[in-house]
């Protein structure tokens, strides 16, 4: 991936409509995924569904529709720093509850 | 001048334009919101790991429908918002307007269901500090604090949200956003687009949680 100048002065390139029109019905379809799964009332699947479909959905808008996808590598770095400061919010204060 | 020819920074006619800047100082501030919900969402975490039984007692009050319609009503609300900003990027102007009004129609859809939601709360006695609510258990009150405190907020974002965009609808009607110069729909499109992964978040912890 080039870092150049030019290479980050050039917006990304355009998506179809196409493109984004799928990734909805995916986003359609997972939600219902997700509601189908706590309907059926068993904890475990339910918790799958918190823990693999909603960051899953959260992935799709992040890498589509906010065009992470086509965007530099320094970008998605960042994005990455972000995201993993808040799983280190998240896991230290956990351990702290579940360790006291 | 074509599009992929247009540099870092540049003069247009006078006026000063950094679109990597601009976009690189947007995301900042989406990182920031994602520290202040992540917050919201640690202390969520922590209650519901303290209180399981009445977190889950208390999920069950709330309108999974309303929610689930929400979800789909943001969803494409940002399916929309795309499309608004790759149609004025193909010079479609009337196209892109029409698309930011569906975005804007859906934002202010989502803000009505919510205005039912909590006015059903409201009547059954549930809002913050009120005698039904404080003479339940103490894992409830911190379920529904945090649910008028958390959809609050993003409530008040997706307000925000609609303001902005009529904003850009202005501006595309004055030609002041267009294919070569989309940096401020662009922009507006991610926070919108944030505001939808918050709402992504919410579903679970509070609509399915029971």
């Amino acid at each position: 991936m080039s870092f150049t100048m030019q290479h980050r002065a050039e917006p990304p390139h355009i998506v179809s409509y196409a493109t984004f029109i799928k990734v909805w019905i995916a986003l359609v379809v997972l939600t219902g995924l997700l509601v189908g799964l706590s309907l059926t009332h068993r904890p475990n699947l339910a918790l799958l569904g918190l823990l693999v479909i909603t960051p899953t959905k959260a992935s799709l808008v992040f890498f589509y529709f906010m065009h992470l996808k086509y965007e530099s590598a320094a970008l998605k770095y960042m994005v990455a720093a972000a995201i993993g400061v808040l799983i280190i919010f998240i896991g230290l204060t956990f351990s702290d509850y579940l360790f006291r | 001048m074509s599009v992929s020819a247009q540099p870092l920074v540049a003069e247009h006619g006078g006026e000063h334009r950094d679109y990597g800047g601009a976009k690189l100082g947007m995301w900042i501030f989406v990182f920031t919101e994602l520290i202040l919900f992540g917050g919201l969402f640690v202390a969520y975490g922590m209650y519901r790991a303290m209180h399981a039984h009445e977190f889950h007692k208390a999920s069950g009050e709330l309108n999974l429908t309303l929610g689930v319609i929400n979800t789909v009503v943001l969803l494409t609300s940002s399916l929309s918002m795309v499309l608004s900003i790759v149609a004025i990027r193909l010079q479609r102007k009337r196209q892109s307007m029409i698309f930011l009004a569906c975005t804007m129609l859906l934002g202010a859809v989502f803000l009505v269901n919510k205005f039912f939601e909590w006015k059903a709360k409201f009547h059954h006695g549930l809002y913050p500090g009120s005698e039904h609510l404080m003479a339940r258990p103490p894992g409830e009150r911190l379920f529904f604090g945090l649910y008028f405190g958390m959809t609050g907020l993003h409530g008040l974002h997706v307000t925000i949200g609609v303001v902005v965009m009529s904003v850009m609808m202005v501006f595309l009607a004055r030609d002041r956003i267009r294919h070569d110069d989309f940096i401020k729909l662009e922009n507006t499109g991610l926070y919108w687009h944030l505001v939808d992964v918050i709402w992504i978040f919410l579903l679970p912890l509070f609509y399915l949680a029971a």
